[in-house]
């Protein structure tokens, strides 16, 4: 049930201040979508953008069509609850909820929306999604530990098991290895190509060699200046990106002589 | 002199022995013992002289041996650990007076009966007295916190930074200064206005306690829901969880303990309260554990009447003290232990609901 995603000049605002300007792009389903730039160029802005949690934020709005499945998500008419349930989306930073298990974690999408389901069913959902997440065989002995109590690599795969056990459309990612160990990243890269093959995957990474290893195309984001809104520099397949680049920007970003 | 030689005793001071504390503590007491009895002085006057030249003397043995750093630091440590002490002598004072004199007469009969009939050198009892003031306190509890809870989360998850959350704010501000006679008389003309002059009740006393609840309500739990870090709620709208239920099933749940101990605390503090009970509930020697008529006794009213008209004391007998004295200081004691009980609860609940780290 992989969706993808169209961008039609899309900007982004916090109040009055433009953070991103005149974004286009499409989304391909069932493959890896990387973006790529400076700090603060609006990468994870724009991603955020993606499943109405940039309005979470108070003052904050967009202008532009995001299309998925021929609607668009900034419609009035639709209910960005419905939108959040159908794109998921994992953090920067682990955040498994305090008061719950690991099996009450994972099931966090189910329970907290009320939806029923009898003990047999939410013991499939809970061992599918861990094994998904890749998390398995690492927790089945204590699934009815806090989550808390896990390594940090841990607690981000269980946030990605939390996230896939709700079956959304779409993942966004917004830089999950940041706060990782390499090994702990290795096995959400692992992760990330499992997925791909049945959820359309968009990633925010600092990490070059990240983007280039997972995803299948890649988007540069960049500032024209200091205060100025970020906007997207290039966007083409994530080899061509890496070989030969469209933009002389891009190539001195990615092959390190930025500035 | 070779820099090998040097470069320890530049690391190493000389240290005052470890007994050394013991030493000048023992010195200070016997120096000031021994001046406090040349001069004739009560035991307390020569504790306080101890304490002092206790406090002047290590950090001047210190400067000679140990230089000035280390005999700041002593004297400081000393500053503090005193004012510690000097703190905790009213309270233990406190405690010691009221367990000596209400502790005797705390006994079965006394936690079992009313002041019903009850005269001259009979003995009377607190039940009435309990009894009210747990129906009233409950009653004020069940008003005060829903609506500081909910005016919390007004606050924190939907208000924040609006001009209609300034005004609540400093407006919550402002009655946490309301002196509680205020609130007492409040909720008096508010009964008189729908049931007549003379209107007494346990429910008046209800209201103006949770009138002086609100606002502690209020502050500790948006201070608790402030705790909450946004990340949470980010994950759970995320996962397509609506506002409400976030706040209700991630938000809450999380800020429970603090919340909960927040609201014990507030109970405490309102349940000493005498004033604003004596104007609404009035005072009665029956049982009534009826809310909403009749006079109810809570034990702060019942100590103040207990001390206001004591009774005579009893002919022939050697006691000095008409025996309301003794049942005030009893009900004293039972009403310190409540409170202590109360606050042991929340420091539990708080202990109990914690987010578990499992570590």
């Amino acid at each position: 049930m992989a969706k993808s995603i169209d961008v039609q000049d899309l900007d982004i605002f916090y109040g009055d201040f433009k953070a991103v300007e005149g974004v286009s792009m499409t989304i391909k389903a069932k493959s890896v979508t990387a973006f790529i730039g400076p700090s603060g160029c609006g990468k994870s802005t724009f991603l955020r953008s993606l499943n109405r949690m940039h309005e979470v934020i108070p003052g904050a709005r967009v202008e532009g069509k995001v299309m998925v499945d021929g609607m668009s998500l900034y419609d009035p008419i639709v209910d960005p609850v419905e939108v959040r349930r159908r794109i998921g989306m994992v953090f920067q930073r682990p955040n498994p909820f305090p008061t719950m298990s690991i099996y009450e974690n994972v099931l966090a999408g189910n329970r907290l929306n009320n939806k029923r389901m009898p003990k047999s069913e939410a013991d499939d959902v809970v061992e599918k999604s861990l094994r998904g997440a890749n998390l398995w065989n690492e927790v089945k002995d204590r699934l009815g530990k806090p989550g808390m109590g896990l390594s940090g690599g841990q607690q981000q795969r269980l946030c990605i098991a939390r996230a896939i056990a709700v079956e959304p459309e779409v993942l966004l990612m917004d830089e999950p290895c940041s706060a990782l160990d390499p090994i702990s990243t290795a096995a959400v890269e692992d992760l990330i190509h499992d997925l791909k093959s049945s959820y359309t995957i968009v990633i925010v990474t600092h990490n070059m060699q990240q983007a280039a290893r997972v995803s299948d195309d890649t988007g540069f984001f960049n500032l024209k200046a200091a205060g100025k809104p970020g906007h997207l520099v290039e966007f083409n397949p994530t080899k061509q990106m890496f070989t030969n680049p469209d933009s002389p920007d891009t190539e001195a970003y990615i092959s390190g002589r930025f500035g | 002199m070779n820099a090998v030689a040097v470069a320890p005793s530049t690391l190493a001071h000389p240290r005052l022995p470890r007994w050394a504390p013991l030493v000048v503590a023992v010195a200070a007491l016997a120096v000031g013992a021994l001046l406090g009895l040349i001069l004739g002085w009560g035991p307390v006057a020569i504790v306080l002289l101890s304490g002092l030249l206790y406090v002047v003397a290590l950090p001047a043995w210190s400067r000679v041996l140990e230089g000035r750093r280390a005999a700041t630091d002593r004297l400081m440590t000393n500053l503090v650990w005193g004012a510690f002490a000097v703190v905790c002598v009213p309270l233990l004072w406190l405690l010691w007076n009221v367990v000596q004199k209400g502790a005797p007469h705390v006994t079965v009969h006394f936690l079992t009966t009313s002041m019903r009939g009850v005269f001259g050198s009979m003995e009377g009892g607190i039940l009435h007295a309990i009894q009210g003031t747990v129906i009233v306190t409950l009653a004020a509890t069940v008003i005060a916190v829903p609506i500081g809870l909910m005016t919390a989360i007004y606050l924190i998850e939907y208000g924040r930074g609006s001009r209609l959350a300034k005004v609540i704010t400093f407006l919550v501000d402002v009655m946490t200064g309301i002196p509680s006679i205020v609130a007492g008389l409040f909720a008096l003309s508010l009964l008189v206005l729908f049931f007549g002059p003379a209107f007494r009740a346990g429910i008046g006393g209800a209201i103006a306690l949770a009138l002086l609840m609100t606002p502690t309500v209020v502050r500790s739990a948006e201070e608790m829901l402030r705790l909450v870090p946004s990340d949470l709620r980010e994950a759970s709208f995320a996962l397509g969880v609506p506002k409400w239920r976030t706040i209700l099933k991630v938000v809450m749940p999380t800020a429970i303990g603090g919340i909960v101990t927040g609201v014990v605390l507030a109970i405490s503090r309102v349940i000493g309260e005498t004033a604003p009970l004596l104007v609404t509930a009035g005072y009665n020697d029956s049982m009534n554990g009826n809310l909403f008529s009749g006079r109810m006794t809570t034990l702060p009213v019942y100590i103040f009447n207990q001390y206001k008209t004591p009774g005579a004391v009893p002919l022939g007998a050697h006691a000095a003290d008409p025996p309301g004295y003794a049942r005030a200081w009893a009900a004293a004691l039972v009403l310190i232990v409540i409170v202590m009980i109360l606050n042991l609860i929340a420091r539990i609940i708080g202990k109990i609901f914690a987010p578990k780290t499992g570590r």
